[in-house]
């Protein structure tokens, strides 16, 4: 199988090298080299083990088309999460679309760009960050795409900057995207004292087209910083998303992730977070929302590195049909890292008798002063809550539709920015809808 | 206005209400006291239509249509409100969210429109006075996080707001301190009318010295063994639960 991959990245490797920094290209090679031995993750490999990667692995990926086809900012905009005045970099089926992005009011010296720009023109900033936080060894799927990715956003937020707006990065596929692999690669930095919102979104113009995304993220942090992460999967239901973000988080630091996951037939999402240093603090959290026949598989490690470490997630599931949903939430508290807190919960919500959760807290602690929890429930709507809402008048299925609202809207409402989170209740309501 | 007839329910195979009749009018306030097991919990829910008991025997008429047929919903659209004894909490549904929705379904029922939310705190701000609480509890989820105390001011501002015909009261007293319980009692008297009735559920008789009844029931093993005036209160908080289990034991030899 990673034959095709290979043969991909001989061609790309011929074409691509006009375009690419000479720092570059040795990475590549030695993540494809590294995936030519390895190979896709198989069911005996302990992280894999619930997901049933076959309809990945046996099929044979097209390169992504690209941007072939002419789309507007009127055909465009329903699809894009959020307000039209956020800096918002659009992504077609892999690449970057100048014409349906909009640069908005960055404050001074932001960087919010693509990264095939910033390939052709250098600069030292993706050199300085590139592949040191995803590592290739840990993820075929990393691996892949170091070695194949064409673009994706790069966002570098200078030091002591307030950034008031998020940033938006959009990732769109159309019909053309059937039978292809896309693997967008995004770089988000942010520099000491600074704060930032960035908004990654997976969405699609094609609801019944078969493609693979394949991204990877990292986010590198410096001290005193705060940052909010928000990620939107809408993939086609057909579609097959397998994506990797790594979040280093420096001393004094504040990272919040927010990863809401509604689309493709099988998704996989490996959020990583790393407490680089004393007194960082991480806060993940999640939602996902299923029906028919789809698979929502979400594996969040967090690596207590450093004393007083603080780290704090929540991830919600609502499953209906015939859906699954896997959560697999790992700490990693190191000796030296006394005075760890974590605390951990899923909680699953299943409407239908067929739905099934596979949840899984993995506490490996190495340091004797700490404080860690956690808390997995699997259940149905509370027959209680049910009847309060109905002698309020409520009929039967009003009420069932607003406790599920509000078993949801309850980790929205941990999303710090008011517009962020206005626009995921709308998502959500939307999706409710779609769901029941 | 209520009609209960010889009425029966159980919880599972256990038989709690055995035979309770009663019948209250339009203005006046109805006590139902009782030992704890005795029943008066189980009577306030099913009348609301808790999904847990079973009606086995009798009848209930509210306005004169057979209220035992009816959904929870349908009981609450047609007048009746009940406090709940521990009012349930709803994460994630603001306090405004939760009482408009609830609001729009009684005036649909009735055939009126339903309020925009700018309307609706209109009408809030005078509600809130109910029970002396200003807007910032309505932006608050139902009932997550309240003191014992704030929940059941809760439920006197969803009777505020929500206007029943008949409110009943499951122990909204119990667990509340002397200025909670003259709040909630001052709340409930304020929304005294002729038209509308109340049935005020308690073991103790302390609440009833704010809020007057007109007849007292005491229960005990899911029957009415005494009924009297407001008096019947204070003898029995003289002479305890054990002399009404004494009087229920002669009754049924």
């Amino acid at each position: 199988m990673s034959g095709v991959f290979l043969k991909d990245f001989e061609n790309f490797a011929s074409t691509a090298t006009a375009d690419s920094p000479d720092w570059l290209e040795p990475i590549r090679r030695t993540a494809m080299d590294r995936f030519a031995r390895t190979g896709f993750p198989t069911a005996r490999d302990e992280e894999w083990r619930f997901t049933p990667l076959a309809p990945i692995v046996r099929r044979s990926w097209r390169a992504a088309a690209g941007a072939n086809e002419d789309l507007t900012p009127a055909q465009v905009d329903p699809f894009v999460f959020g307000h039209p005045e956020w800096c918002r970099l659009v992504f077609v089926n892999g690449e970057h679309v100048p014409g349906l992005s909009f640069a908005g009011s960055l404050p001074d010296g932001v960087i919010a760009t693509s990264l095939s720009e910033v390939l052709r023109n250098g600069g030292d900033l993706l050199q300085r960050h590139f592949a040191r936080y995803a590592r290739i060894e840990e993820n075929p799927f990393t691996a892949l795409n170091t070695a194949l990715f064409r673009d994706g956003g790069l966002v570098h937020v200078p030091a002591g900057v307030d950034l008031s707006l998020p940033i938006n990065l959009v990732f769109l596929t159309t019909r053309e995207a059937d039978g292809t692999v896309i693997h967008p690669r995004n770089l988000i930095v942010v520099e000491r004292n600074a704060r930032a919102s960035v908004i990654e979104s997976y969405v699609t113009l094609a609801p019944g087209a078969r493609y693979w995304t394949n991204p990877v993220t990292e986010v590198w942090t410096g001290a005193n910083t705060w940052v909010e992460h928000t990620r939107i999967q809408r993939e086609s239901e057909a579609a097959y998303h397998v994506a990797t973000t790594q979040a280093e988080v420096s001393r004094d630091s504040h990272y919040r992730s927010f990863s809401m996951a509604m689309g493709a037939a099988l998704a996989r999402h490996n959020l990583n977070a790393r407490l680089a240093d004393q007194y960082a603090e991480a806060l993940l959290y999640g939602l996902y929302i299923t029906h028919g026949e789809q698979l929502v598989d979400n594996h969040t490690v967090l690596y207590h590195d450093h004393p007083n470490g603080h780290s704090w997630e929540v991830y919600k599931g609502i499953l209906d049909g015939r859906s699954r949903a896997v959560f697999n939430g790992k700490v990693l508290v190191k000796p030296e890292a006394q005075k760890t807190d974590a605390k951990q919960t899923n909680r699953n919500l299943v409407l239908s008798d067929f739905a099934k959760v596979d949840t899984k807290p993995q506490l490996e602690i190495f340091a004797d002063d700490v404080k860690c929890t956690h808390g997995a429930t699997v259940g149905q709507l509370d027959e209680v809550a049910l009847f309060y809402a109905r002698s309020r008048g409520l009929a039967a299925e009003e009420a069932r539709r607003l406790l599920t609202y509000a078993f949801a809207a309850e980790v929205i409402e941990e999303v710090a920015l008011a517009p962020v989170r206005t626009e995921l209740n709308r998502l959500l309501l939307e999706r409710l809808d779609e769901v029941k | 206005m209520l009609e209960i007839k010889d009425l029966y329910a159980s919880a599972g195979t256990k038989e709690i209400l055995k035979g309770i009749s009663l019948k209250v009018n339009p203005g006046e306030i109805h006590a139902i006291m009782g030992p704890n097991g005795s029943g008066k919990s189980t009577l306030a829910q099913v009348l609301a239509g808790h999904p847990a008991f079973e009606v086995t025997r009798g009848q209930v008429l509210f306005e004169g249509q057979n209220l035992l047929d009816l959904q929870p919903e349908e009981r609450a659209q047609a007048g009746i409100f009940l406090a709940f004894q521990y009012p349930v909490e709803l994460p994630g549904i603001t306090n405004a969210y939760f009482l408009r929705a609830a609001y729009n379904e009684m005036r649909k029922a009735r055939g009126q429109e339903e309020v925009d939310p700018m309307d609706f705190l209109d009408l809030l701000e005078e509600k809130l006075k109910v029970v002396d609480w200003g807007p910032e509890i309505m932006q608050r989820p139902v009932n997550a996080g309240f003191s014992g105390g704030e929940k059941k001011r809760n439920e006197i501002l969803q009777l505020a707001v929500l206007e029943p015909k008949l409110a009943i009261l499951d122990e909204t007293d119990s667990g509340l301190d002397i200025d909670a319980l003259r709040t909630v009692a001052e709340g409930v008297n304020r929304l005294r009318h002729p038209d509308k009735a109340f049935i005020i559920i308690t073991h103790y008789q302390r609440l009833l010295n704010y809020i007057v009844p007109d007849y007292v029931h005491v229960l005990s093993s899911g029957r009415v063994v005494m009924s009297g005036g407001k008096d019947l209160a204070l003898e029995l908080e003289a002479k305890g639960y054990e002399w009404v289990d004494a009087q229920a034991e002669a009754l049924a030899r």
